[in-house]
């Protein structure tokens, strides 16, 4: 698996601006590791109101492995959901804090 | 942190899934902390809660069923096992008992292999695998209880032959294990012994093969310390053997005069008995449909086909999550009345915040129908992804697949907490095997208006299966096109007596599972003058068998070749409810694009594309497609994706078997860089795979005639469906479904081109 490149502004800029559908190859390499990374959260969304309200959790792969909410506001939109755990992740991975606002 | 996770607090199912006037449904429901909760019927129109969408429409139908129902808890009799009724020739003072066994998992507890005893624990004898993984015999007399074990674990997933023996006069007990395969530094063959003083009394109870037989109520049998993996040929015998004469005898026990039973599960495969080939007939039934016409101890790789060497296949693969039907009291019950119109209906439940709502389908009266057009509701897709649980057990692995993080919902969350409410075709069991039977006597909570699905779509956001079909209804309903309603298994069930009802049938969105009789019937159809609208993708893929005696019960082989989350053992790709080779139809020389014009050409679950005309959209052999149309893109908005084009895709090709006359009206665009083909499209991996760079993987529109005047459109498509209804359904897509609607209907052959 690929070391991640703090200084690749432009793949974080390019996930800011269209975070789900086509990506460049150079994204899409990025955030198949981060999204994998074995020593991350396994991030994922709950549901709170049909597409209207999603929490961000961790849930372990595996059978019956338990769901934590985290301490997040909730969202409103999972487009900003992904930013969100895209800044978590970069943060883990490079220690950088990338702003808040997509 | 005050947030908490969502809980669905009330499920439930039917006895049936469709059902003409005069018929009656039986209703069954469970609640959780829930004292009483209010039902009416209700038919289903739109679930779409897509900000964009039409939100929730469903009209209430006067019924006697409205009402108040007391709450109850009603639980689950999962895990697969086998039951033979108590016998008096059962008993006897010493006994041996031995089986082929292959665990799957060894280390998981005491798990009963051969078991008389009772609920309790005190009274009977019971051969298992103990808490360490190594075979043990439990004995509890009426002086004492005392478990003899090898010590020695088991290798997971190696046939071994395992016995025990209990000699009443002595209470000398023996047991061991007998690898079929060791390997330097580990040999699992291990041997025990040891007594215990007094006398076995089993009488009055069920013997339990995988498990020990425990409550009963009504139709429940609940099972304790159930097993998973194959057993094969379980011997029983009313004398005390070593494991040399017990293994001498296990080949041919019946010239031994202690011989008790001898089950043998090459017999009557198709079916759920089983049966002793023993002088006292001591047959059992199976509980939760195991799967059967599994490999055995003495498979050598050379016969693939059970049927050809049923010796071979005397292996019946357990598990302790396996349900096939809950068995659960009746809450209420809906007799159709006669003139209620054919549709998508259910019972809806709700208790404060919590409900639910249990779909049916109310078809045309028997041996007639009340309208022209079909809608054929992919039902036995729906079984195969039946409580799928892809996003909760997959963790970041399933973000990267569908390029989005995965949206729990409270029905996921308690698929993950119960795995008594079973899997979809999808999944894998506890024990790591493929998932082959689904059954729908369960709750289905994933077949539900408004349920989305959690990988499919940024958050979960994009329908699937059923409520990504329900719009269909929704558009049908606006433009006032008469329909019917039938389910996949009335057409399994009927045939092409069914469809000849019928002049133009619909397709659901992802109609990818079909029976023999299913496809023969729609092919036959066809061929007649038929005119099939195939409003989906990937359809008609695979090929499944409903279980010859339990309704509602389906299984699948995922054999050889094509998308599969797991993949069947060798040997194993021929299916047991009916003996037929599993796996793709366009293997077993039915291609798809023969049936559709179309066949699978990739998939991406983050956003959908749009279609752009072809010259072939202006052959005047389909101008009726795009009357009153002048738009060079289609499709290019909608609630699933965004677009019409998307999520699973079909694309004509000659080469595969799509008829020649077939128009290519429209090809796809805007598909994204995790859009892939299927492996039955990948020969050889290569670094342009993806729909950016390949433009194999594309959705096309497409119409041909078939013979006798009829005709086929197809929109290769599952996000076609959610896009109908979109501003107000005055889009193209919908103009388009309108027209060949319409032109379908109308009886004037389509003539030869």
């Amino acid at each position: 698996m690929d070391a991640i490149d703090p200084a690749r502004k432009d793949l974080v800029e390019e996930f800011r601006r269209n975070p789900v559908g086509r990506q460049s190859g150079d994204l899409r390499r990025l955030l198949n590791t981060i999204r994998r990374h074995p020593d991350l959260p396994p991030y994922v969304l709950v549901c709170t109101k049909a597409q209207r309200e999603w929490r961000l959790a961790t849930k372990p792969g595996g059978k019956g492995a338990v769901t934590t909410l985290l301490d997040h506001p909730p969202f409103n939109d999972p487009l900003e959901a992904e930013w969100q755990v895209f800044r978590l992740r970069w943060k883990a991975l490079t220690g950088e804090d990338l702003p808040h606002d997509r | 942190m005050t947030a908490e996770l969502p809980r669905k607090r009330i499920i439930g199912y039917a006895d049936k899934l469709s059902l003409a006037p005069g018929e009656t449904i039986a209703f069954k429901a469970s609640c959780e902390d829930i004292a009483e909760y209010r039902a009416d019927i209700v038919r289903l129109i739109c679930a779409d809660l897509h900000p964009k969408g039409r939100g929730w429409i469903e009209k209430e139908i006067a019924s006697p069923v409205s009402g108040s129902y007391p709450g109850r808890e009603q639980a689950i009799p999962a895990g697969s096992w086998g039951r033979v009724p108590s016998a008096p020739g059962l008993c006897s003072e010493s006994l041996t008992v031995a089986l082929h066994l292959w665990p799957t998992t060894p280390m998981k507890g005491e798990q009963a292999l051969l078991a008389r005893m009772d609920v309790s624990g005190k009274r009977g004898w019971m051969l298992m695998i103990d808490a360490t993984g190594a075979l043990a015999l439990r004995i509890a007399t009426d002086k004492g209880i005392a478990t003899v074990s090898t010590g020695v674990a088991l290798q997971e997933r190696v046939w071994s032959f395992v016995g025990a023996s209990f000699d009443g006069a002595s209470g000398a007990i023996r047991v061991w294990q007998r690898p079929q395969k060791t390997w330097p530094g580990h040999d699992a063959t291990g041997d025990g012994a040891g007594e215990v003083a007094g006398a076995i009394d089993a009488s009055g109870l069920p013997l339990g093969i995988a498990a020990r037989p425990g409550r009963e109520e009504g139709p429940r049998r609940f099972c304790l310390d159930p097993c998973n993996g194959k057993l094969e040929a379980p011997r029983l015998y009313g004398r005390a053997m070593d494991a040399g004469e017990a293994m001498a005898l296990q080949a041919a026990p019946l010239g031994e005069r202690a011989l008790i039973a001898a089950w043998d599960f090459a017999r009557d495969t198709m079916g759920e008995t089983i049966r002793d080939i023993g002088p006292s007939a001591h047959d059992g039934e199976l509980v939760n449909v195991p799967t059967r016409a599994m490999t055995g101890h003495n498979w050598n790789g050379e016969v693939l086909d059970w049927k050809a060497a049923p010796a071979q296949y005397g292996a019946i693969h357990f598990h302790d999550d396996d349900i096939a039907d809950c068995g659960w009291e009746t809450d209420f019950s809906f007799t159709v009345p006669q003139g209620l119109k054919s549709g998508i209906y259910a019972a809806r439940l709700v208790a404060g915040e919590q409900n639910d709502h249990i779909p049916f389908v109310v078809r045309a009266p028997r041996g007639s129908a009340s309208a022209d057009a079909l809608f054929l509701m992919p039902s036995a897709s729906y079984l195969a992804y039946a409580n799928e649980h892809a996003a909760v057990e997959s963790a970041g692995a399933m973000d990267a697949f569908s390029g989005h993080l995965s949206g729990l919902s409270a029905q996921d969350l308690l698929l993950d907490e119960r795995p008594d409410l079973g899997y979809s075709l999808y999944c894998h069991h506890g024990d790591g095997s493929g998932v082959a039977v689904s059954s729908r006597l369960r709750p289905v909570l994933n077949m539900r208006p408004g349920v989305t699905n959690a990988w499919v779509g940024p958050g979960g956001t994009f329908p699937w299966q059923f409520n990504a079909d329900l719009p269909l209804m929704d558009f049908l309903e606006h433009h006032g096109f008469a329909c019917d309603v039938a389910t996949d298994e009335d057409l399994h069930e009927e045939g092409l007596d069914l469809l000849s009802r019928y002049r133009v049938v619909m397709t659901g969105s992802h109609p990818e599972y079909y029976s023999k009789p299913m496809l023969d019937a729609l092919d036959g159809w066809l061929q007649r003058g038929g005119r099939l609208m195939y409003l989906g993708g990937n359809g008609f893929y695979w090929r499944v068998a409903f279980h010859p005696e339990i309704a509602g019960v389906m299984e699948l082989r995922r054999g050889e070749d094509g998308i599969r989350d797991w993949v069947a053992q060798g040997g194993e790709y021929y299916q047991a409810f009916d003996g037929a080779y599993g796996g793709m139809w366009e293997r077993q020389g039915r291609p798809i694009h023969a049936l559709a014009g179309v066949g699978m050409a990739g998939q991406g679950f983050d956003i959908s594309g749009y279609y752009r005309r072809t010259d072939d959209s202006r052959n005047p052999r389909a101008a009726f497609v795009f009357a009153g149309i002048e738009d060079e893109i289609i499709g290019d908005f909608g609630v699933v994706g965004g677009g019409a084009a998307g999520i699973e895709v079909d694309r004509c090709d000659f080469s595969k078997g799509s008829p020649p006359n077939t128009l290519v009206l429209a090809s796809s665009e805007g598909l994204s860089d995790i859009y892939y083909p299927g492996p039955e499209e990948i020969d050889n991996a290569r670094p342009f795979l993806d729909a950016v760079q390949n433009p194999q993987v594309r959705a096309e529109l497409t119409f041909h005639e078939t013979a006798n005047g009829g005709a086929v459109f197809s929109t290769g498509s599952i996000a076609w469906i959610g896009s109908l209804s979109w501003n107000g359904f005055d889009n193209n897509v919908a103009g388009v479904t309108a027209n060949v609607l319409r032109r379908f209907l109308d009886p004037e052959p389509f003539p030869e081109p």
